[in-house]
């Protein structure tokens, strides 16, 4: 969409104003600066994702609606969850970290900060495989994504 | 170097490069340069309204009677709040509007200002799009583009929010000739494709039923609507919105449909095998519950500009995204071409089912009644007018009897708020009419609750010499909210009660008008061949009408389109 201030209020105010759910958002001005990419992620029946892509088209400001779950595609989402690491603990949660190809990017004598990348599930496969109690914070920026192989979304 | 112009300049010169005849509005603190323009020039005529709400409806009846985009101008803070109203109104009917509003300028704004409100915030949900201009150099271009997405594809209003310093500014002056814009494309042409198989299921219709709304008004195919229907013998429907689309006099108009349609309309609809729907939108009020309507299996050819239109409410078989008249073009030239003719012996059958159902008489009221029958007002405005007026309505039983009695042969004659129910419309809108056709007879069709929403307009039409004909159905009860009572609450008329009601005849009076009230049947066409012989007045009347009745057929809220209330 055009990278304009009030382009992204439009956007979320559809979702609400309509009532479809936003699961996740991102967006970030591309490579063209007069143009950002949004992922969001819904859920919903084929019709009312049909809906929801006729919606956002109308929008003045998007310039192109692509379902990337039409085809195969990438998604990524980044993860820094700061967890409680003493004693014992730091070995075996360096250990899972690996495991999960985290890396750690703060570290107290208290804790560490593991920065996490991959899809939504494997983030949260690694929430799962971390101990409740030791979780003292994570921050998520939602799933970006874009198609496989050769299909490109280009103005 | 070229003369450098104020922002407030700009505004008045895109205004009058776009041929804006009359603007609508309401000076305060954040637009008084523009004002200021104003004053200074002649092109472009400024009617002060008693209210920004009047004045957007204003605007939006000049837009609907005459297919030019309507402007309004409106001051920051309230001058906003009070225009929303009327931005939603257009909104919902897709009338093209540019409202310019003033803003407390730049370096004020999110201070909480005075006069301040987040103007693109408030609107967002209600316009097609707006802009707040930070910066005078973007002026020019930003009201070419607000004009240009107002009136092309699927209409609506867009907003300019102009900050008091954007207007005092100075910058060179160039109207952009030409829009184009990456993210806005408008579709006009459909689908050759999709058209030839629409085709095919007509061809193959044995019950059709052609169903058509705003779409064709506001794509001015009216006269091309009526070709194609009459080549093909099929029966029409209009929605409330497309009243006017096809000539209410033919006999193969079976009359409105929906909520208060006619029995015959909405069997059709509910028993035809194949629908065309043009320019409509299968909304709510006009096919009740979509699950009931599902009940029976019919095609479904769906034409209509704006894609998100199309199987939003009810799946269609055959969507063709494009301007009604583009499609209705490709349509005709197809048939026209086509060896395959219709089945007539099918065709003939439909219609004596249609006709049978048409003898149900369903808008009969009684006649001989000694109370006034406000359908019978209607008939006789209709009769007095020869069907020539514009006619305005507000909101309520009133509009549905207008709806249903006064009978649209043209389009742009009836001007109502359908989608948002905007009670206050009428005599606003009826003032935009008569700017946009000063020869033309504009009756406003209201009654004693609506038209006190925004009575204060009377000023106005005082002030600009409007000869308005206002017919108050005066049944002392918000009347359709009386009836919903008597039907689903138990006869509880909890509040929709009018107490305490003007004197009509003195207050039309007070404002400089012709008041007058009429209490026998017998001397309701004789009030209005006097109304209407008065050329340059306003004349107010008041109907003083039966307090019991109530809108006929009626479809209640979630039940399906045969499922009716009968008289």
């Amino acid at each position: 969409m055009e990278n304009e201030a009030g382009a992204l209020s439009r956007v979320a105010g559809l979702f609400s104003s309509r009532g479809y759910n936003i699961e996740s958002l991102t967006v970030a001005a591309t490579e063209d600066p007069t143009l950002s990419r949004m992922t969001l992620v819904t859920v919903g029946s084929d019709d009312v994702v049909e809906q929801i892509t006729k919606q956002l088209n109308k929008l003045i400001e998007v310039v192109k609606v692509v379902d990337l779950s039409d085809g195969v595609h990438i998604e990524r989402e980044l993860m820094l969850i700061k967890v409680r690491a003493v004693g014992n603990d730091r070995e075996e949660i360096k250990r899972m970290a690996d495991i999960f190809r985290g890396r750690i990017i703060d570290v107290t004598d208290k804790s560490y900060t593991i920065e996490l990348t991959g899809t939504g599930s494997k983030l949260d496969a690694f929430i799962e495989a971390m101990e409740r109690s030791t979780i003292l914070e994570t921050v998520r920026t939602g799933a970006s994504g874009i198609g496989r192989g050769e299909r490109i979304l280009k103005i | 170097m070229s003369t450098e112009l104020t922002g407030a300049e700009i505004t008045v010169r895109c205004l009058q490069k776009e041929g804006v005849d009359y603007i609508f509005g309401y000076p305060g603190g954040a637009v008084l340069y523009i004002y200021d323009e104003l004053f200074k020039q002649d092109k472009v005529k400024h009617v002060l309204v008693r209210h920004e709400q009047a004045a957007v409806h204003a605007a939006d009846g000049y837009a609907r009677s005459s297919n030019k985009v309507g402007v309004a101008l409106v001051t920051s803070g309230p001058g906003v709040t009070n225009a929303v109203t009327g931005i939603a109104t257009a909104y919902m009917d897709s009338i093209p509007l540019v409202i310019i509003s003033g803003q407390v300028p730049t370096h004020a704004i999110g201070l909480d200002a005075f006069q301040e409100v987040d103007t693109v915030g408030i609107t967002r949900p209600c316009v097609k799009h707006n802009f707040l201009v930070k910066d005078v150099s973007e002026l020019a271009a930003t009201i070419k583009k607000a004009f240009y997405i107002a009136s092309t594809g699927r209409p609506g209003p867009v907003l300019v929010d102009i900050p008091k310093d954007v207007s005092q500014h100075k910058t060179a002056f160039a109207y952009p000739e030409k829009v184009s814009m990456r993210s806005y494309n408008p579709v006009t042409r459909g689908h050759s494709g999709q058209i030839k198989k629409a085709v095919q299921l007509i061809l193959g219709a044995k019950r059709p039923m052609i169903y058509t709304g705003g779409g064709v008004i506001l794509s001015d195919a009216a006269t091309r609507l009526t070709n194609l229907v009459r080549m093909l013998g099929f029966p029409c429907t209009n929605t409330l919105m497309g009243l006017g689309g096809y000539p209410a006099t033919d006999k193969q108009f079976v009359g409105m449909l929906g909520m208060h349609g006619t029995y015959e309309a909405n069997m059709a609809m509910q028993h035809c095998d194949v629908l065309v729907a043009v320019g409509a939108r299968f909304d709510d009020r006009v096919i009740g519950n979509p699950k009931h309507f599902y009940n029976e299996a019919r095609k479904i050819i769906h034409i209509d500009i704006d894609p998100s239109s199309i199987s939003k409410r009810v799946k269609v078989d055959v969507p063709i995204v494009g301007s009604i008249s583009d499609v209705l073009d490709e349509l005709m030239k197809l048939l026209q071409a086509g060896k395959d003719k219709l089945d007539q012996s099918a065709l003939e059958a439909w219609w004596t089912q249609i006709d049978l159902w048409r003898a149900r008489d369903c808008l009969k009221y009684d006649r001989a009644s000694t109370i006034i029958k406000p359908q019978m007002v209607i008939e006789k405005l209709y009769k007095v007018t020869k069907g020539n007026a514009f006619i305005t309505s507000d909101v309520g039983q009133h509009q549905m009897w207008a709806a249903q009695f006064y009978k649209f042969d043209l389009p742009r004659r009836w001007i109502n708020s359908g989608g948002l129910g905007t009670m206050g419309f009428g005599l606003p809108a009826a003032m935009g009419v008569q700017f946009a056709n000063p020869k033309g007879a504009v009756a406003c069709v209201t009654g004693e609750a609506s038209i006190q929403m925004c009575i204060q307009e009377l000023s106005t039409c005082k002030q600009y010499n409007l000869p308005l004909k206002i017919v108050n159905l005066n049944n002392r009860y918000m009347g359709m909210v009386r009836q919903w009572q008597e039907f689903f609450h138990g006869n509880r008329y909890a509040e929709s009660y009018m107490d305490a009601l003007p004197n009509f005849v003195k207050l039309a009076e007070s404002y400089g008008h012709v008041g007058m009230k009429i209490e026998q049947p017998g001397d309701v066409e004789g009030a209005l061949k006097e109304a209407f012989k008065l050329k340059d007045r306003l004349v107010f009347m008041d109907f003083i009408t039966d307090q019991t009745e109530n809108v006929f057929p009626m479809v209640p809220g979630g039940k399906g389109l045969s499922e009716m209330i009968l008289v």
